[in-house]
């Protein structure tokens, strides 16, 4: 049975056409800065701007701090629940969905008042304290997809063999966890570790309302005020999430995710 | 999500001293109170504040105040923006991801799509309404060049991008790459030998969607268009950096409120925020629940 291919093609081509005019439609904007001809002056008055360059290294420095806390916090408990706990994992996994219910901006909110200068940890009254509440923050976006992501790569491996091999050759706690179970689940753990950099980098509302100077904020800014920077930022950050995404799959984001994707 | 758990249960566990039994719970501590920090804690303080007035005692007028008109109004446009790009979100990924998937076309189709959709679904917030802007904007590409080659003014429609559908256009561009993602392997899990079977049969093509193919995926379909009204119902910067603050969102008030307090109402703010952990709450709750159902067939 041979099926009717037009309909198909028609989606296709409809679903090209919305998803292409935007970038084009934005690269071009990106290009009228220099009156009568196209140039690439936007991008240079960007990239040229040391706010752009400080806001990126803030916010790529935010997202790395995120994935070591994030993996450090994830890897031991997702693997402590596979080996000894296996009943927690209904709980846990419960939790790490609970900021998909919970808003970014509720989550921030609940910061404001939880953490604010007069609460038993103040931790919004210091720059750093603040810098370490958005990490924490991030870390907290993240966990659906970074517990996902390692949970689907531990259940691809013979955990319980391996520790108890390690075990036997005397390896300790973090030796087992770090130098056996780890590169086991590298591609796992680095899927979502990009997908955690293409969030943080991007992520506009904690780092708005905590008073951060991330890229985000930058970008909101330059939008208020400027005609055609906002559209070279755009393209560049769309370079940036595409290059996150293109390394998920240069990392077997294939052979882990089609699994985690199914629900 | 399915676990099949029996290779790494214990086979018998050994009785063991309390010590270490204590010492195996310690192995999840840093979890539970990091989620109990950052998480659970903070959101807790909340919804205590949705119930207090400014002196801190049990009251349930901030659930009153919810309804001033322009709260309540705030809460319906979220309410029909976030439901309108959930809908056709989730037709226009579920056209999509068949037509990927099981339409028939080059191989190459289903990977590209895929990839893209991947970035896509992640370039939301503020490069996403530059984009838009940049397009469908009063001088973006698309509307000057269907004012240069057909004369056709899109702004005299009354077309605005910062408004209602406006916005909702927008949300679109990470509400189907959403639904296509996680639908195509849903898809996938529609096992040949059942059409064939059901041909055998004599059923037709329709008969073989209404009690086969559709009993299968309707928990998938239903569940992830929860997930994407939960997810535009949440969002902010894309329609903040769109539309500023001319449209009355709630996401976009409860922000002015956090920046600026402009309900004069600490309290009532904190109802705010209960107000939409509710509706993000039961829908995305629904989905958790219906993804379980939707794995028994797609294994």
């Amino acid at each position: 049975m041979k099926p009717n291919r037009i309909g198909p093609w028609i989606a296709i081509a409809l679903g090209a056409l919305y998803f292409l005019l935007p970038l084009i439609g934005t690269f071009e904007f990106s290009l009228r800065m220099r009156r009568g001809e196209y140039s690439f002056d936007a991008y240079q008055v960007v990239l040229a701007d040391p706010r752009f360059q400080s806001s990126v290294a803030y916010s790529a420095l935010l997202a790395v701090a995120t994935i070591v806390i994030g993996i450090l916090l994830i890897l031991p408990t997702a693997y402590w629940i596979r080996l000894k706990l296996p009943r927690l994992a209904p709980v846990v996994e419960f939790i790490t969905l609970m900021p998909l219910i919970i808003p970014p901006i509720v989550l921030v909110f609940g910061y404001l008042r939880f953490y604010n200068s007069s609460s038993f940890l103040p931790m919004t009254g210091n720059v750093r304290a603040t810098d370490l509440l958005l990490t924490f923050g991030y870390v907290v976006l993240s966990l659906p997809y970074m517990y996902r992501a390692i949970d689907t790569g531990l259940r691809a491996i013979d955990v319980r063999t391996l520790t108890e091999a390690a075990e036997s050759l005397g390896a300790s706690r973090a030796t087992i966890l770090f130098r056996v179970i780890l590169p086991n689940v590298r591609s796992a753990v680095l899927s979502g570790a990009f997908l955690t950099f293409a969030i943080v980098i991007g992520e506009f509302v904690l780092g708005s309302l905590l008073n951060r100077p991330v890229f985000a904020s930058y970008m909101q800014l330059v939008g208020a005020n400027r005609a055609y920077e906002p559209a070279a930022l755009a393209i560049i950050a769309f370079v940036v999430t595409w290059g996150c995404m293109g390394l998920i799959q240069v990392f077997g984001r294939a052979r882990y995710m089609a699994r985690a994707e199914k629900g | 999500m399915a676990q099949t758990e029996t290779t790494s249960l214990p086979i018998a566990a050994p009785r063991v001293r309390s010590g270490a039994r204590a010492a195996t719970w310690l192995g999840v501590a840093p979890f539970f109170l990091f989620a109990l920090m950052f998480l659970i804690g903070p959101t807790f303080m909340l919804l205590i504040g949705a119930f207090q007035d400014a002196e801190g005692q049990f009251t349930l007028a901030n659930m009153a105040k919810l309804l001033q008109p322009n709260i309540v109004s705030a809460y319906w446009i979220s309410i029909k923006v976030s439901a309108a790009s959930a809908v056709l979100g989730a037709a226009f990924g579920f056209g999509l991801a068949y037509a990927a998937v099981l339409g028939g076309l080059p191989r190459f189709v289903r990977p590209v799509l895929m990839t893209f959709s991947g970035v896509a679904s992640n370039f939301a917030g503020i490069p996403l309404s530059f984009a838009f802007l940049a397009t469908l904007g009063r001088l973006g590409l698309v509307t000057v060049l269907l004012m240069e080659l057909f004369g056709f003014n899109l702004y005299r429609t009354g077309f605005n991008l910062l408004s209602f559908w406006g916005l909702t256009l927008t949300y679109l561009y990470f509400q189907i790459p959403l639904m296509v993602l996680i639908l195509a392997p849903a898809l996938d899990g529609l096992k040949p030998e059942w059409r064939e079977a059901s041909s055998i049969l004599g059923a037709s093509g329709w008969q073989y969607w209404r009690h086969v193919a559709f009993p299968v995926l309707w928990p998938a379909i239903l569940g992830t268009t929860l997930l994407l009204f939960a997810n535009a119902f949440g969002a902010v910067a894309t329609a903040y950096a769109l539309t500023g603050s001319s449209l009355n969102i709630v996401t976009i008030l409860l922000y002015a409120q956090i920046r600026g307090d402009v309900l004069h109402d600490q309290n009532l703010g904190y109802a705010l925020a209960l107000g939409m952990i509710l509706i993000t709450g039961i829908s995305n709750g629904a989905y958790i629940l219906l993804r379980a159902r939707a794995e028994r067939w797609l294994r």
